[in-house]
């Protein structure tokens, strides 16, 4: 069977981990790979985990075929400061997270509405002047996405998010 | 030796005694004079000065793939990285072991558009398997170490040491290490899986239709490896085809052989890979060049796979076994099970397949019409062959077009390391430089550059290289006036339009070979081709023989770009009826 993703072999999503050593350049390494090999990123974070091993944690979310998702767990593996690669479909449960800083503005009903759904969504207000606020919310993508959405007709003005940070459940590291 | 305190650059040149490293090729610069004036003061490392520093780079590559030993380049900042990037890229492509090392502006002015400043280690990420900028004079001698590793064990590359001016001049304290070097991240995987090799062993040994196709990985191993591949051929008569990188893993003159896969392989090889059921791919990366049109590719075959990266595996072809690890390491052990379960093919159906295979054989894929007044290009490599085989000191480099291809053809090899093309990138201008390495690394053999005339322009200039070391470099140019390759794909896919791809205003090659201080030597009627091929031969000096041969030669067979293995064009008369989905299919791939 040839490796073609045009013969509808369904694309999956894959959340990968990688423990890189956290030198200048790394994440170049890393990002470049996916542009110069022509996969998704759909999102990225990275920050160092282990400043005394020097280590830092790079999260990818990405999407492909099963076979373009094994090339590219291959590919991260080949650099040279790679230390381990994590695919967490494969490895079995894992929780993902993400934190947006949502800013809205907006005044009279639409205001308390924003404030209504922020509580329900359990996000934090961080900063509020007489007519923003900023909320500060935390979930899966989807949580974050569906926030953001309901926000939309009530004034929202800018998001940022973190991107997915990932971590496999139970004692073992990864 | 301990802790005194040395130069960077001397620290770099201790480093690289220690590490046994006997040739640079190299072009001085500003960036770098700190370095070559530690050079000149030592007499262990050899210096051999190029005429432009992307020659340094496939020299280097000729030195590396002729000894498996590492190819050094030392060159200058800015341009003089920048001139490096086609080598590298190439190295990269053919995993050959390259280290290059770049001079690069003094640390603080990094990022200041300083004179000759480039971003040489953004600019060789992507083709290279690991680059360094050495900031400190303190890590220097651990990075050229490490450099050293990375290139040359698990699946080789190049890789790139960015040397700034103030790291080489600054001073450290100098300690040889006692033990070899542990990486912490890097660590390639060499045993393959046991239980992955005894289920390839079942599998092979349940074929009716076995093939082994062995490629590049078998020469990146070692000689050893292709002595483990021959003995696996020997003892279970399956027959065995190579990639174009793989020639000389297994004799030529071996009867299992079939020829070379691929695009202008042989029919025999090809079909072979078509009608197989069992297929054992050791150390070749299923390359689209080889595998032609995938949904087509060796259908009907269950495949094993043994790559020591693991990112060959399942890259363009599904397999069914796959085993990650060297292939020294994992025939040995193929070996040793197929023997102590006393595995055998079943004898009948091989002997069936032989047949089919020998009918195929007779169909003389590679022939060709001859011709009583022009020097047919195949002719002369024939003529080449029958005067160098039976030597074993016969180097052959390539530049590329379809000279390589015929080379890789009419041209016979015996053990693994004397054959050196660029196959990955396809770069012309590799073969003369390449050469000039290869002949570096075995001053007293024949070295032989078969060129076209186009390509070898490209480096023309390293001619000038070979007067001032004296080094008997043959180049033997099948001259054809056209830049051959790209006139045979718009003869067959762009309606004989041929658009640039006639070499105008030639040089006098005679001549030119005089200028540099070399022999020029000419045949233009297959009557002088004799003689000609006998005097370069004779020649102890660097030669240029302008074999000027028929202009309308096309390299055959062919699969067309699109095609699948069946379907295989054998001359000029013969043309392959594509659909009109494949043709448009095939006019956009290389
Ligand atoms: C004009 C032109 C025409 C061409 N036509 C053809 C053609 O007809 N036929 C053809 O074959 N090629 C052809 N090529 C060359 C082609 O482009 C590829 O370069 C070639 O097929 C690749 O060879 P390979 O598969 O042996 O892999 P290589 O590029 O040599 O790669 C080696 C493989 O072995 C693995 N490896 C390395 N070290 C080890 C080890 N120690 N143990 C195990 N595995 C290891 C590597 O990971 C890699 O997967 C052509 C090139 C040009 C320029
Ligand atoms: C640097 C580079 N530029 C362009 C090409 C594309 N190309 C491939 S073969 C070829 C023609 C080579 O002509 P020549 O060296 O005369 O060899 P011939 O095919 O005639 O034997 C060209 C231009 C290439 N491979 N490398």
């Amino acid at each position: 069977m040839p490796v073609d993703e045009k013969k509808n072999v369904s694309a999956r999503k894959a959340t990968i981990a990688v423990l890189v050593d956290n030198e200048p350049g790394v994440l170049a390494r890393v990002v470049g790979l996916f542009s110069g090999r022509g996969y998704n990123i759909d999102s990225l974070t990275v920050n160092e985990v282990d400043a005394s091993a020097g280590l830092s944690r790079i999260t990818i979310v990405t999407s492909g075929t099963e076979m373009v998702i094994v090339q590219i767990l291959a590919q991260l593996q080949r650099i040279v400061p790679v230390h381990r690669v994590c695919d967490f479909v494969t490895q079995g449960l894992h929780v993902e997270r993400e934190l947006a800083l949502v800013k809205v503005a907006s005044s009279g009903d639409k205001r308390v509405e924003a404030l209504r759904i922020a509580d329900i969504f359990r996000a934090r207000v961080v900063d509020s002047t007489i007519g923003s606020f900023v909320f500060e919310i935390t979930g899966s993508l989807d949580k974050i996405s569906a926030f953001v959405d309901l926000m939309r007709p009530l004034g929202l003005v800018d998001v940022s998010r973190t991107g997915v940070a990932a971590i496999s459940r139970g004692p073992d590291p990864i | 030796m301990t802790d005194k305190q040395m130069t960077g650059s001397e620290i770099l040149v201790k480093v690289l005694q220690d590490l046994g490293v006997d040739v640079i090729f190299g072009y001085p610069g500003g960036a770098v004079l700190p370095i070559y004036d530690a050079l000149c003061q030592q007499n262990s490392l050899r210096h051999i000065l190029v005429r432009q520093e992307g020659a340094a780079v496939h020299a280097a590559e000729g030195y590396a793939r002729s000894t498996g030993k590492v190819g050094v380049v030392l060159v200058t900042s800015g341009p003089g990285a920048t001139n490096c990037v086609t080598g590298l890229a190439d190295a990269w492509m053919d995993s050959v072991p390259v280290v290059c090392l770049t001079g690069q502006v003094p640390t603080h002015l990094i990022g200041n558009d300083a004179f000759q400043e480039a971003d040489t280690v953004g600019i060789t990420r992507p083709c290279t398997k690991h680059n360094y900028l050495v900031k400190d004079v303190g890590d220097l001698a651990r990075i050229i170490r490490e450099a050293f590793l990375v290139a040359a064990s698990g699946r080789p590359g190049p890789v790139v040491v960015d040397l700034p001016k103030d790291v080489v001049t600054a001073a450290a304290a100098y300690t040889r290490p006692s033990s070899p070097m542990q990486h912490p991240s890097y660590n390639p995987r060499l045993k393959g899986d046991h239980e992955r090799i005894s289920e390839a062993v079942d599998l092979l040994a349940g074929a009716r239709q076995p093939l082994i196709y062995a490629g590049g990985g078998i020469i990146n191993s070692g000689p050893a490896a292709s002595q483990l591949l021959t003995n696996l051929v020997n003892m279970t008569g399956i027959p065995t085809t190579l990639t174009l990188m793989g020639l000389g893993a297994l004799p030529a003159s071996n009867r299992n052989f079939i020829g070379m896969v691929g695009m202008h392989g042989s029919l025999e090889a090809n079909m072979c890979m078509h009608d197989c059921d069992v297929m054992l791919c050791v150390g070749a990366r299923f390359d689209d060049r080889v595998t032609g049109r995938t949904d087509a590719f060796s259908p009907d075959s269950h495949k094993i796979h043994i790559d020591i990266d693991a990112s060959s595996i399942n890259k363009n072809i599904h397999v069914d076994v796959p085993i990650i690890g060297d292939c020294g390491y994992v025939l040995e052990h193929f070996i040793k099970l197929w023997k102590s379960r006393q595995a055998r093919c079943d004898g009948d159906a091989l002997d069936r397949w032989w047949t089919r295979i020998d009918e195929w054989r007779q169909r003389k894929s590679f022939s060709y019409k001859p011709s009583d007044t022009l020097i047919k290009p195949q002719l002369a490599l024939e003529v080449l062959n029958r005067h160098t085989s039976g030597r074993d000191d016969v180097y052959i480099t390539t530049e590329v077009g379809q000279h390589q291809m015929w080379a890789a053809q009419f041209l016979h090899f015996e053990k693994p390391n004397h054959w050196m093309t660029s196959g990955g990138l396809g770069t012309m201008g590799y073969g003369l430089p390449a050469a000039l390495g290869v002949q570096i690394a075995h001053p007293d053999a024949l070295v032989i550059d078969v060129a076209g005339e186009a390509s070898i322009l490209m480096n023309m200039q390293e001619m000038s290289t070979l007067a001032q070391y004296r080094l008997p470099v043959k180049a033997f140019i099948l001259n054809n006036r056209w830049m051959g390759m790209v006139r045979q794909w718009q003869e067959f896919f762009f309606g004989g339009r041929y658009s640039e791809s006639y070499m105008d205003s030639l040089p006098d090659f005679v001549k030119l070979a005089e200028a540099y201080g070399a022999v020029g030597l000419r045949a233009t009627t297959p009557d002088e081709l004799e003689a000609v091929v006998e005097e370069m031969i004779a020649t102890p000096r660097a030669v240029i023989a302008d074999i000027v041969v028929d202009p309308d030669e096309n390299v055959y067979p062919m699969i067309p770009a699109g095609a699948a293995h069946n379907q295989v064009t054998m001359s000029p008369d013969e043309e392959v009826v594509l659909d009109q989905a494949h043709r448009e299919e095939g006019m956009v791939l290389v």
